[in-house]
C-alpha cells in the first residue's frame, strides 16, 4: 500500500487533524497525567501522625510533660484546666493528661485517634517511669507497592482515558464531518466507505501507543507503580479496550447530526461508568445487587482486566472473561453502527 | 466525446419532502461539452436537482442517465468521472490546501497532479496554508480544485460564487471557462443572472421545482421581444400614468408597475425615452429616478413570474 492509497491519505488526514488541535492533545495526553499527579498527591501514604497531648496544669504537670516530651512522636503542651477541656472538645489535642497521685487520661473513647493517643501516651509514660517489657519484640515496617491508592488509580485512569479518547475521537469527528457536509462531499467522490471508517480506527490506534506508554510510564517512574504482568498482554488489553470504545463511539455518532446531540449522548453513556466502573474507587463499594450489572459495563471489565494484569500479574487467560465482555461490546457496537449509519 | 453527445438526460424527475414537492416533473438534457445553468431563486429546487443528478439524493419518480450510465449499479464508475463542488462544504479546517487536494486525488484512479490543479485554481502560494485561514474565494477555489483533481468529464457546481466578492467571482468564472475549453461539461446552479449569461451556453430557468424557460441566455432574453429595459420611479403623491398608456408609447413593448417603480421593456430606447418624458411632462408628474439597461435573464424571470430572482 503506497502513500497515495486513499486509506493512507484518509488516515493521515485524520491523524494530522488530531495533532493540530492542541485541545485534543491536552485531553488525550496531559489531562490524565495531571489527574494522576493531583490524586496521587491528595491520597499519598503519610507517615504516622504526631500525637498531640495536653497536660492539665497542676503540681506534677511539668514533670509529666517533660517525660512525654522526651518520647518520640508527641507534641505536649501544658494547659489550664478550662483551656485543656476546650482543646480536647475541638480536637486540637487527642487526649488530656491530669497528673496526680493517679494519672487520669481524659479522652473520647469513640474516636480512633484518641484511643490511639491513650495507648501511646500510657505506654510512653510507663516506660519513662521505668516499666520493662516482659518479652523482647522487633519491628518490621512494610509499605507494599501495588496496594497503595495510586496503584489502584493509574490503571483506572488508563481505562477512563481509553474510553474518553475512543468515544470522542470517533464520535466528534464523525458528526463534525457530517455536519460540515464533508462526509457528503467525500461520498460524491469514488472514495470507499470502508476506507473512510477504517481510517478512523487506524488514526485511533496511532494515538493509542503514546497514550498508554505516557500514562503507565509516568505512573511507574513518578510513583513506582508496578507492572507485574506481561507488557504484551497489557498492551493487547488496551487494544481491545480502545477498539471497544471506538465501536461504542461510532455507534453513538451513527445517527447524530449535531455536535450538541452527540455530546449529550456521549455524556449519557460515559457518566455512569465514571462512577460505577471503579476508576477512582472500587466498584465493590456499590450494593451486591448491582454488582452483576456493573461487571457487565465495558469500562468495569476493562479496568478489572488492566488491574489484574498490572497489579496481580494475571495472565491474559486469567482475564479472558472481562476481556471478552469488552470485545463483545465493541463487536456489537460496530455491527449496529454500520447498520444504522447515516451517510448523507 | 462528440459535440452532440448527451452528458445528462433526465425525464419526469420528481422529489418530494414530507409536505413539499421540491422538484415537480423535470425534463433536462445536458449536452457534452456545454456549460448548462440552472437559474432560479432560492427554493426553486436547483440544489435538489443537482444532488439527484450527482447521485447523492434518491429521486421519487422519473429517470436519470449520466454519461450514459444510471446510479445504482454504476455508482463507482460514474464517480470516477464526475467532479462535484457542493454548496457550502467546509473541508477539514486544519489540513493544508495541498493536503486536502492530495487526499481527494487519492480517491481517483486517474487524475491530475496536485501541482497542476494548484496552478489551475491559482492557490500555489497558499499550498501550505490551513483551510481555516483561507478567504471565502480561496476556499471556493479549493473546493473546485478538489472537484477537478480527478480530471472529470462532468463538473457539477452548486452556487459556486454565492457570497463572493466580484473579483473572486470573476476568478472562478475563468476557472470554469478554462475547464470547458478543455472539453469538459459543466452543470452549475446560480441565482446570479450575470453568472448564467457569462458562463452558460444554455440555461434552464427554474421556479417551484419546474423548468419555466430553456435556451441560450441570448435566445431567452430575445423572447422578451426587446433589448432594453427602462426603469423609473415617480415623486410620491404623483398620479401615475396607467400601464396601458405606457405600453402604447412608441418603442415600448410592455410595461409593468411594481409599487412606486415602473419597468418598461423597450425595443428602441432612443424613441421610447423621449416619448416617456413627454408623456410624464404632459401629466405634470416628476421623475425621481430613471435607469436604462440591456435586458437580462433577471428581466425574463420577472416577466415570467412577476418576482425577482433574488426575492427569496
Amino acid at each position: 500500500m503506497d502513500g497515495h492509497h486513499p486509506f493512507v491519505q484518509l488516515t493521515l488526514a485524520r491523524f494530522r487533524e488530531q495533532l493540530r488541535q492542541p485541545e485534543v492533545l491536552f485531553w488525550v495526553f496531559a489531562f490524565p497525567l495531571l489527574l494522576a499527579v493531583a490524586l496521587g498527591l491528595a491520597f499519598r501514604n503519610r507517615p504516622p501522625d504526631v500525637i498531640r497531648v495536653g497536660v492539665e496544669a497542676g503540681p506534677h504537670a511539668d514533670s509529666v510533660a517533660a517525660l512525654l516530651g522526651h518520647a518520640r512522636g508527641f507534641t505536649v503542651s501544658v494547659l489550664p484546666a478550662g483551656e485543656a477541656a476546650d482543646q480536647l472538645r475541638k480536637g486540637r489535642v487527642a487526649i488530656v493528661v491530669v497528673a496526680g497521685e493517679t494519672v487520669v487520661y481524659r479522652y473520647d473513647s469513640t474516636r480512633t485517634e484518641s484511643r490511639m493517643a491513650r495507648l501511646a501516651t500510657d505506654d510512653a509514660l510507663q516506660r519513662a517511669l521505668g516499666r520493662r517489657d516482659v518479652r523482647a519484640v522487633a519491628e518490621q515496617k512494610v509499605m507494599e507497592k501495588g496496594s497503595r491508592y495510586i496503584d489502584f488509580l493509574i490503571p483506572g485512569l488508563l481505562g477512563l482515558n481509553l474510553m474518553g479518547t475512543g468515544m470522542w475521537g470517533m464520535g466528534y469527528a464523525v458528526v463534525d464531518a457530517r455536519k460540515k457536509k464533508l462526509m457528503k462531499r467525500l461520498l460524491a467522490s469514488p472514495m470507499r466507505k470502508s476506507h473512510y471508517l477504517l481510517s478512523f480506527i487506524a488514526a485511533r490506534l496511532t494515538m493509542l501507543g503514546p497514550e498508554v506508554v505516557l500514562l503507565i510510564g509516568f505512573g511507574m517512574l513518578a510513583f513506582g507503580v508496578p507492572m507485574r504482568g506481561s507488557v504484551v498482554d497489557f498492551l493487547l488489553l488496551t487494544l481491545v479496550g480502545a477498539m471497544c470504545f471506538a465501536g461504542i463511539g461510532l455507534l453513538t455518532a451513527s445517527r447524530a447530526r449535531t455536535i450538541e446531540a452527540v455530546s449529550g449522548l456521549m455524556n449519557l453513556i460515559m457518566m455512569p461508568m465514571w462512577i460505577l466502573s471503579g476508576v477512582f474507587f472500587s466498584s465493590a463499594n456499590f450494593p451486591a445487587a448491582m454488582q452483576p450489572a456493573i461487571r457487565l459495563l465495558p469500562l468495569t471489565a476493562l479496568n478489572d482486566a488492566l488491574r489484574a494484569v498490572m497489579l496481580d500479574g494475571a495472565s491474559l487467560a486469567a482475564v479472558a472473561g472481562p476481556a471478552a465482555i469488552c470485545a463483545a461490546w465493541g463487536v456489537v457496537s460496530f455491527a449496529v453502527a454500520l447498520k444504522i449509519f447515516r451517510w448523507l | 466525446m462528440s459535440s452532440n453527445a448527451v452528458a445528462i438526460r433526465c425525464r419526469a424527475l420528481v422529489k418530494r419532502y414530507k409536505d413539499v414537492t421540491a422538484v415537480a416533473g423535470l425534463d433536462l438534457e445536458v449536452r457534452a461539452g456545454e456549460c448548462f445553468g440552472l437559474l432560479g431563486p432560492n427554493g426553486a429546487g436547483k440544489t435538489t436537482t443537482v444532488e439527484m443528478l450527482e447521485g447523492l439524493l434518491a429521486h421519487d419518480e422519473g429517470e436519470i442517465e449520466v454519461l450514459g450510465m444510471r446510479w445504482g449499479g454504476h455508482e463507482h464508475a460514474l464517480r470516477e468521472r464526475l467532479g462535484v463542488a457542493l454548496q457550502e462544504t467546509k473541508l477539514a479546517d486544519r489540513l493544508t490546501v495541498a493536503e486536502v487536494i492530495r487526499l481527494f486525488r487519492s480517491f481517483y484512479r486517474r487524475g491530475r497532479t496536485v501541482e497542476e490543479v494548484l496552478d489551475v485554481v491559482e492557490l500555489g502560494e497558499k499550498r501550505d496554508a490551513w483551510v481555516e485561514k483561507l478567504s471565502g474565494g480561496q476556499r471556493q477555489r479549493l473546493a473546485i480544485a478538489c472537484a477537478l483533481v480527478g480530471a472529470p468529464d462532468l463538473l457539477f457546481l452548486d452556487e459556486p460564487t454565492t457570497g463572493l466578492d466580484p473579483q473572486s467571482r470573476r476568478q472562478l468564472w475563468e476557472i470554469v471557462a478554462a475547464f470547458k475549453r478543455g472539453g469538459g461539461t459543466v452543470v452549475l446552479t446560480t441565482h446570479y443572472m450575470e453568472e448564467a449569461e457569462r458562463l452558460c451556453d444554455r440555461v434552464a430557468v427554474m421556479d417551484h421545482g419546474k423548468v419555466i424557460a430553456l435556451g441560450s441566455p441570448r435566445d431567452l432574453i430575445a423572447t422578451l421581444g426587446a433589448d432594453h429595459v427602462v426603469e423609473f420611479a415617480l415623486r410620491d403623491g404623483a398620479e401615475p400614468p396607467p400601464e396601458a398608456v405606457l405600453a402604447a408609447l412608441p418603442g415600448v413593448k410592455a410595461a409593468r408597475r411594481d409599487g412606486p417603480r415602473f419597468s418598461l421593456t423597450v425595443t428602441e430606447a432612443h424613441r421610447a425615452v423621449p416619448a416617456l418624458m413627454l408623456e410624464l411632462e404632459r401629466r405634470g408628474v416628476e421623475l425621481t429616478e430613471l435607469v436604462t439597461h440591456h435586458a437580462t435573464l433577471e428581466d425574463l424571470f420577472l416577466s415570467l413570474t412577476g418576482r425577482h430572482l433574488r426575492d427569496a
